[in-house]
């Protein structure tokens, strides 16, 4: 099986990952910065197509990074996997940004039976999810996704570029302090759980913050 | 690509309009259009990351039936063009991201337009009632929306469009929506204060027809610094203060001779400074687009000073004049058969991309 994953909940990325590939991937890119998906993420999708020799009809699935993130970047790689998988007539499946870094934890030597993820939300606030771990087990999703203050989180170890932001009051673990959302961990996960006869959900994107918009109050009349 | 009679699909996203029209060449084949205005009306007004958000999920459903309608497969489009600016930044790249996408899985080549001289290319399809038979050679464009107020001069559409004047604050239609939630009519303002506003007496209250004084507007020879250019937020605080003295002397706001008199003002400053551009800038033909082309009373003004001045009006049908992704299409199509090179797939969305710009190169 081969699946197209895209996540821009924080950087942009993707990557196309096969159970019949060594490690599971076939390619794969993410961009540095969190601000320009719009300009990267078609063109870096065109070229990992092409440097992987496939075309759209190889590819089985398609799996987007539903977030949490900032909504702007998060959509426009949620639009393009909608957009491929209606062209390319492809299922398409979303999955939860953060579960990317629990796998990517879950797979590292710095792995603990129970810890964080925690993104960049901006405003001072985190996205963030709990997770636990059993020997041979995907990282199990225990509470989240929420977004909050960093100093209102539970005390346990604490990985990505969200906890590395709040070191102060978090349990930051170095290694995994820069840490972003990845395609290429998230495709993994989808891969995994497809294989085990998982449900996946679709790609309503988890905003977690209203539109911000006020409803304007009653003009005040000159008395 | 066939550069004669190209099938070209456009996709349009800088508002609260989800549009994907598809033309062949000149001839309009569908216009699909989903809004979200149902959703900015307890606002009073269009909230961005609610249109947004509108945006994503109404993008495929809107492509799939603009498709339906038209009869036509994705493998036969010869090219795909988006609005890539002047509008809302994250609105804009929902519609970009998913066309880039498209362009991606078809392999077709993707034009990134000018939403405004878009505007303008709708109303050069055949066959609608109001739109220009042929391309004329002094054509002008009058764009009034809640999103924009301007006038431009296009020399060609595919390459040398100049803008002559612009509003410096609110677009018309916010001013109509702001004057509207004063006087407590709801959203959107156009529909209601035109209505009511043919019931009212338009001489009982004069409000100000802004940058019209001398200093602003100064000679032909000697152009002020606004001549052709508008601003309605001192329209919008005559409105309050009105209202505001009505109350406070406890006697009934007179709303119908209000709306009559903003109305009035409005039209008044949009139809005398456009005509004064059309004249000064030798325009013979003059098209009105956005959806304040809709308001009776634009459209009987701008009809009535075009014709003493010798201007030809085009109108095109309401539901043209409207932000929609007929009118990408359209631009789009110009664009091929002029042998304009596409924008590629690297480009970025820019909020207020200038009409100077009609598609980005690669
Ligand atoms: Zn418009």
């Amino acid at each position: 099986m081969l699946i197209l994953a895209i996540d821009t909940s924080a950087v942009a990325s993707a990557a196309l990952v096969s159970d019949d590939a060594l490690e599971g991937v076939v390619a794969s890119f993410a961009t540095e910065d969190t601000r320009s998906h719009a300009e990267v993420l078609a063109p870096g999708i065109e070229d990992l197509l092409a440097s992987a020799g496939v075309a759209g009809r190889d590819i089985d699935a398609i799996v987007a990074g539903v977030g949490p993130g900032p909504f702007t970047g998060l959509r426009s790689g949620i639009a393009t996997a909608r957009t491929l998988a209606f062209v390319w007539n492809k299922p398409l499946y979303g999955m939860m940004s953060l579960d990317a870094v629990a796998l990517e934890v879950a797979e590292s030597t710095d792995a603990v039976r129970e810890f964080l993820v925690v993104t960049d939300a901006r405003r001072k606030e985190v996205y963030w999810a709990r997770y636990s771990l059993a020997e041979g087990q995907l990282p199990l999703l225990e509470d989240g996704p929420h977004v909050g203050f960093a100093a209102d989180l539970p005390d346990l170890p604490a990985y990505g570029a969200g906890a590395g932001l709040y070191s102060d009051v978090l349990k930051a673990n170095p290694a995994f302090s820069a840490e972003q959302p990845d395609a290429l961990f998230l495709g993994q996960f989808a891969l995994a759980r497809l294989a085990g006869g998982g449900q996946l959900p679709d790609t309503t994107p988890l905003y977690l913050r209203e539109s911000d918009a006020q409803v304007p109050g009653p003009r005040k009349r000159a008395l | 690509m066939n550069r004669s009679q190209p099938l070209v699909l456009g996709i349009e996203s800088s508002c609260d309009e989800t549009g994907v029209g598809i033309v062949r060449g000149t001839t309009l084949l569908t216009n699909t259009v989903s809004s979200s205005m149902d959703e900015h009306v307890r606002f009073g007004g269009v909230i961005p990351e609610i249109a947004s958000r509108a945006h994503l999920d109404a993008f495929v459903p809107t492509l799939r039936q603009a498709l339906d309608d038209a009869g036509a497969e994705l493998a036969d489009v010869d090219a795909i063009a988006v609005t890539s600016g002047p509008g809302l930044a994250g609105a804009l790249m929902v519609g970009v991201c998913a066309a880039k996408a498209l362009a991606v899985a078809t392999g077709k080549p993707l034009y990134a337009i000018n939403h405004l001289v878009a505007h303008v290319g709708v109303g050069l399809l055949d066959g609608q009632a109001g739109s220009a038979p042929r391309l004329p050679d002094n054509l002008g464009a009058l764009l009034v929306s809640g999103g924009h107020t301007e006038i431009l001069k296009i020399n060609s559409i595919t390459d040398d469009v100049g803008l002559l004047g612009s509003t410096i604050d609110d677009a018309a239609g916010e001013a109509y929506d702001k004057v509207a939630r004063i006087l407590g009519l709801g959203y959107p303002g156009g529909p209601v204060i035109d209505r009511l506003a043919k019931t009212g007496n338009a001489k009982a209250i004069r409000f100000p027809r802004g940058l019209t004084q001398p200093k602003y507007m100064g000679t032909a020879e000697e152009p002020g610094p606004h001549r052709y250019d508008w601003s309605f937020s001192g329209l919008k605080t005559a409105v309050a203060r009105c209202v505001e003295q009505f109350e406070a002397r406890g006697e009934d706001v007179p709303v119908a001779d209000i709306a009559a008199g903003f109305q009035e003002a409005a039209v008044d400053v949009i139809t005398s400074k456009a005509v004064l551009a059309c004249r000064e800038n030798g325009i013979k033909d003059l098209l009105l687009g956005g959806g304040v082309a809709a308001n009776s009373r634009l459209r009987e003004l701008t009809g009535q000073r075009c014709a003493s001045a010798g201007i030809t009006l085009h109108v095109p049908p309401l539901d043209l004049c409207t932000d929609n992704g007929a009118m990408v299409a359209a631009l789009g199509a110009r664009l091929v058969m002029a042998g304009v090179a596409p924008s590629g797939i690297r480009f970025a969305p820019d909020s207020s991309m200038p009409v100077t710009s009609v598609s980005l190169p690669a």
